[in-house]
């Protein structure tokens, strides 16, 4: 794809439209206590508005949303922060995500069981949206791409 | 060669029909999965889920309380399993610079 064959109808559209994908990701993920969603669903909302720039704007462009470089290092720090809440307690005496050990004060058992659902939906998220983009930009640039 | 296994297809395709004719109806209360003791007298977790995810997470979302609270550990794992999708993907396919 060369940057001569790039329609302004479908940057335009989709510029417009990213926005909004990635809002309405946010949403799925923080409303997954109370609705359909959850950490993957808005991940891969999340992946699918950069791809959708990646494919109309051109790979340079979008790289100002999300960078090349960071696929890997952010789909790590997304499993990481999984892991760490399940750390987490299990240093503060509890067992691996036990989320009622969670040093938040002011909360009663059942809404910090909440908050930490709400930490690892939120790393999930992270590493299903940045592990999508990482595959997408390897296979573009693959062995036998450019 | 083409014929047999066309032939063993669609066999195996009416077994799976006939089978599914004896699954429990979908929703369906006496069923199996949605019984309080199974069949040798032990508890179903899905009744036990039922009962509590909201107490437990002060959550209405059955499904996610489950995914990320009971069985977080196995949601965990599937993370790690989408990681390593793309570290492995990022090995065989990306140029060393």
């Amino acid at each position: 794809m060369t940057s001569s064959s790039r329609n302004p109808i479908l940057i335009t559209a989709s510029r417009l439209l990213a926005p909004f994908i990635q809002l309405f990701a946010l949403y799925v993920i923080f409303h997954g206590h109370f609705g359909p969603g959850g950490g993957f669903q808005g991940g891969a909302m999340l992946a699918a508005s950069i791809l959708m720039l990646r494919l109309s704007v051109g790979a340079e462009r979008s790289e100002l949303k999300f960078r090349k470089s960071w696929g890997t290092p952010v789909g790590a720090l997304g499993a990481m922060i999984f892991a760490g809440t399940g750390l987490l307690t299990l240093l503060l005496g509890g067992r691996f995500l036990e989320y009622h050990f969670l040093p938040l004060p002011d909360l009663s058992r059942a809404e910090l069981h909440s908050a930490g659902i709400l930490l690892i939906e939120v790393g999930v998220s992270l590493a299903v949206m940045a592990v999508l983009v990482a595959i997408y930009d390897d296979i573009m640039e693959g062995p036998g791409g450019d | 060669m083409r014929k047999i296994s066309l032939i063993a297809l669609v066999l195996f395709g009416a077994l799976l029909l006939y089978a599914s004719s004896g699954l429990p109806g979908h929703g369906d209360p006496d069923g199996p999965s949605h019984r309080e003791r199974s069949r040798v007298g032990s508890p179903v977790a899905a009744a036990h889920y039922i009962r509590h995810a909201q107490g437990d997470a002060a959550s209405p979302n059955i499904v996610t309380v489950v995914l990320a609270d009971y069985r977080g550990f196995d949601t965990l794992g599937e993370t790690i399993v989408v990681l390593t999708a793309g570290l492995v993907c990022t090995l065989i396919l990306r140029r060393s610079p």
